[in-house]
């Protein structure tokens, strides 16, 4: 049980709009620690509002969310920001840069939020990480000098420096070409091999969904 | 906490001339509150001085010493040592008391040839009434001190020894209420600002105004009562005319209507400061409206990745008070400058001797008020942005993408 980092227990949301009609019915996920999993299905299917929800950032649903075994379904607002900080770490399809900081700023910005560690220590952890993507070269450069498969490098590298529980990905290639694409698997896979981070990845790229460890097939708001 | 200041610091300055002119709104209007109130204030000050500087703010005018009912006597306990000093020593120990002047006031003609003019004489405590009631500063020519050392001297209004055709050192002649004709001579002009003052009043010492009316150096007709808290002098007046059995006149009832305009005057420019800043205002509430439509992304990053919504609105209103206490500043600054400039304009009143520039009052309260009111201001027009950056939902940003 313990090594459970993320489970829904019957999820259930629909459109407040129009009550009837649900996006996601009886949800239920485990996310052991250490796997590798990625959520497929078709757009429009709810993988995104799954994922959002499992994020904490949406918090308009029924049924139950426990993340590192504690229950997240209720808690205020402040408290979700500090797990997401603490727990969570993410990739959008999007950058999500700031234009005003440094890359190495940007990627010390979560671990700065909750200061846990000096400045200095920080600094090393952040610059380990670029290192370890291979653009710790880029660390004193501004968002805008960047490309874009360099720019998601440098936002997986800020969803790492806290350590997280898991990862949680939405699309994250989707704006990149195959060959940054390419990149990016393959530092998903390593992540995965040698550091035994857990990942959810929200794709509908079935080339990237087959090579996670396991594969979460949905549709029309429920998993097959 | 730190954090978020630099955060705040680095959106100011990705956007540093929006900021630059909101913050200039701010160094605008608090410049121009800190200006027309010294201004005013200062203008207040001279034109109230002109008369409450001049006038007791309690005057007791029995002829006292005549009076068969001493002051004194009126309490039992000192039935049988009545003496009128006594009751100016009561008077001169009060602590709400700043000091008393004696004066005597007596009606006299002014001489020229065989044509009199009807005007009055004021025998007064010269050094009293300098230090209470600045009686150099309307003197235009001459020295006021010449009245105690030199006797049966005079200082006419100027508009007065004109139509005498005195110079100082002539001799004037007066004819008393008794029909004596006395000469005085004239050391001095003055000017009150007030023409009609200056046309019929004469100061002499008190022992030469004695000498005219022919009284003991015990007779007085007045005293002047200044307080340190002006605003107590009804009470006072009150208070005094009861136990000395007299009339007593307060400065309010005397010249109720220079307290309305000074008031009024003070308020228009309140009210001209408050309308700059709050006008201020709506830039800083333009500025930041559009920073966060700029930044919606990175609030919504901000969020995701663990910053909550009070860190987002601290951020905001940290950006909107730097932008009021930059601004505040050099207004501060601004204000002082231009206090500075209006002191340095020439203005001469043929009326107000002694006065070169125009008045400004340097108060600090208002250098105070200043900083507070762009403070108040900048935060209030901070509050809504912020507390809208604060609503961002991250979800609804981050899927629009």
């Amino acid at each position: 049980m313990n090594d459970i980092i993320l489970q829904a227990v019957h999820i259930d949301k629909s459109f407040r709009e129009q009550p009837g009609i649900p996006i996601l019915s009886d949800i239920n996920v485990d996310i052991q620690k250490g796997e590798y999993v990625s959520l497929m299905g078709r757009s429009g299917c709810g993988k995104s509002t799954l994922l959002y929800i499992l994020s904490t950032m949406d918090t308009d649903y029924k049924g139950e969310l426990y993340i590192d075994n504690e229950l997240m379904t209720g808690q205020k607002s402040n408290h979700l920001a500090e797990v997401r900080n603490e727990k969570i770490g993410f990739v959008f399809q999007f950058h999500y840069l700031l234009n005003e900081f440094t890359v190495l700023k940007n990627v010390m910005l979560p671990a700065l939020k909750m200061a846990r560690l000096p400045l200095l220590d920080i600094e090393t952890k952040a610059m380990e990480w670029l290192n370890m993507l291979g653009i710790h070269q880029l660390a004193p450069k501004y968002p805008n000098q960047l490309s874009g498969g360099e720019k998601q490098r440098v936002a997986i590298a800020r969803a790492l420096i806290n350590s997280p529980c898991i990862i949680l990905a939405d699309e994250p290639t989707g704006n990149l070409d195959k060959k940054n694409s390419d990149l990016i698997f393959d530092i998903f896979q390593q992540l995965s091999d040698n550091f035994g981070q857990t990942l959810l990845i929200v794709t509908h790229d079935p080339g990237f969904a087959n090579r996670t460890k396991r594969i979460i097939q949905m549709e029309d708001g429920r998993i097959v | 906490m730190k954090l978020s200041a630099d955060i705040a610091r680095s959106l100011l300055m990705a956007r540093w001339k929006q900021s630059l002119v909101a913050a200039i709104g701010v160094t605008f209007s608090i410049t121009m509150f800190i200006g027309l109130l010294s201004f005013m204030t200062g203008l207040n000050k001279l034109l109230d001085g002109l008369i409450l500087n001049r006038t007791a703010h309690v005057r007791l005018y029995n002829e006292l010493q005549p009076n068969p009912v001493q002051p004194i006597s009126m309490a039992p306990a000192y039935k049988n040592y009545y003496h009128f000093i006594s009751s100016v020593k009561t008077i001169a120990s009060d602590k709400r008391v700043e000091g008393i002047a004696l004066k005597i006031n007596t009606p006299v003609f002014f001489n020229e040839g065989s044509v009199q003019i009807a005007g009055s004489i004021s025998g007064i405590d010269v050094q009293a009434e300098n230090s209470l009631f600045h009686f150099n500063d309307y003197i235009s020519q001459g020295s006021g001190n010449d009245l105690a050392l030199i006797p049966n001297s005079i200082i006419l209004g100027k508009p007065l020894a004109e139509k005498l055709v005195a110079n100082i050192g002539d001799q004037v002649f007066i004819t008393t209420t008794r029909g004596d004709i006395f000469p005085l001579k004239l050391v001095g002009y003055f000017a009150t600002g007030i023409r009609d003052f200056d046309k019929v009043l004469g100061f002499t010492s008190i022992k030469t105004a004695q000498k005219l009316i022919n009284k003991p150096s015990s007779y007085i007709t007045d005293i002047q009562v200044k307080l340190f808290d002006i605003n107590k002098a009804p009470l006072v007046a009150k208070e005094y005319s009861q136990l000395f059995n007299t009339h007593a006149e307060d400065i309010q009832a005397a010249n109720a209507q220079f307290e309305t305009g000074s008031f009024i005057r003070t308020l228009i420019s309140y009210m001209v400061g408050i309308t700059l800043l709050i006008v201020a205002g709506f830039g800083i509430y333009n500025i930041l409206n559009m920073m966060i439509y700029e930044k919606m992304d990175a609030i919504a990053i901000l969020k995701a990745t663990g910053f909550s919504s009070t860190d987002v609105k601290t951020i905001f209103l940290m950006i909107a008070l730097s932008i009021g206490t930059f601004g505040g500043l050099l207004g501060l600054l601004g204000g002082f400058l231009v206090s500075l400039l209006i002191d340095g304009v020439p203005f001469h009143a043929v009326s107000l001797p002694g006065i070169s520039t125009y008045p400004v009052n340097y108060n600090p309260v208002f250098y105070g008020i200043g900083i507070l009111f762009s403070l108040v201001t900048t935060f209030l027009a901070g509050w809504l942005p912020a507390l809208k950056a604060s609503k961002v939902d991250p979800v609804v940003i981050i899927r629009g993408k």
